[in-house]
């Protein structure tokens, strides 16, 4: 259902990331994961884009966007 | 979150740096750090050692983050590039393997042990006072002062982008962590 209203939410740049972890252990809601050691995943339905993960990621690959609810 | 066992390995690390300074021959233990994170991802195909277990990493965490010693910048864009990191792990290799072939000419007797820890692939330290000579063939010894300078290495390495960028920058170039990345690349079922 499109509400109209934004939601903000955590997006890796996929490419870049080296699936190091710091975003999972910095996550409060384990809302991101490691997948198959290649690289991060965010869980759309459980982030809350509150960016702890950003600012630990080494590689400053994740970026806080807003999305359509 | 709850803090498991794992979560405290980085106070294995520091022992480990600290014990290389009492006896040498304990740097045989930095293997550890070798084999587990490569047996991780190659039979179980994850960065499991990386995400989990890696007390290196939780080290530069916890002084980066905790005591606050990183100026918390990003990291320049080069070193998260492909060539930068997959260039680094070559170089890191490259030493290793000379490090290998230096302990070997000691097993052959072709060379006499050096008792020094060299940094940085360049700084020879006199490091005669952690060597109380051994019961195996020196080159032994010789083997855990060419492993011992690596791990102190990119320690320094992992300290000063700890300080310069965020705590755990050395986890971008890390070699440890390219390779077993681009082992789990490998393996990785859905790969394109
Ligand atoms: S912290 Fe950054 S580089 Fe590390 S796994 Fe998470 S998104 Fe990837
Ligand atoms: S933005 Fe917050 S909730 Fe979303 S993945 Fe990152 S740390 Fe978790
Ligand atoms: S990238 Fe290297 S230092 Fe970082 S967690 Fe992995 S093995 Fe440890």
């Amino acid at each position: 259902m499109n509400t109209g209203t934004k939601r903000r939410r955590a997006v890796v740049d996929q490419t870049a990331c080296v699936a190091c972890g710091c975003c999972v252990k910095a996550c409060p809601l384990q809302a991101i994961e490691i997948v198959r050691g290649v690289t991060a995943r965010v869980n759309e339905e459980k982030c809350v884009g509150c960016g702890r993960c950003a600012r630990e990621c080494p590689a400053s690959v994740i970026g806080i966007r807003e999305v359509e609810a | 979150m709850k803090k498991r066992w794992y979560d405290y390995l980085w106070i294995a690390s520091v022992l480990y740096l600290l014990l290389g300074f009492v006896n040498i021959l304990f740097a045989w233990l930095g293997l550890l750090c070798f084999f587990i994170p490569l047996l991780i991802s190659l039979i179980g195909g994850t960065k499991g050692y990386c995400n989990r277990y890696c007390g290196r990493g939780q080290l530069f965490g916890l002084l980066g983050g905790r005591f606050g010693l990183s100026r918390k910048k990003d990291i320049p864009g080069w070193m998260k590039s492909k060539a930068f990191r997959y260039g680094f792990l070559v170089f890191f290799f490259a030493m290793f393997f000379l490090m290998l072939w230096n302990t070997y000419l000691v097993f052959a007797g072709a060379r006499d042990l050096r008792e020094v820890v060299t940094l940085l692939w360049t700084f020879r330290l006199a490091w005669n006072w952690a060597y109380h000579g051994t019961l195996f063939h020196p080159g032994v010894a010789q083997f855990a002062f060419g492993f011992y300078s690596v791990m102190l290495t990119s320690t320094i390495l992992g300290l000063v982008t700890m300080v310069l960028f965020k705590p755990r920058s050395w986890c971008v170039y890390c070699p440890m962590g390219t390779m077993t990345q681009l082992i789990c690349k490998m393996k990785d079922p859905t790969r394109p």
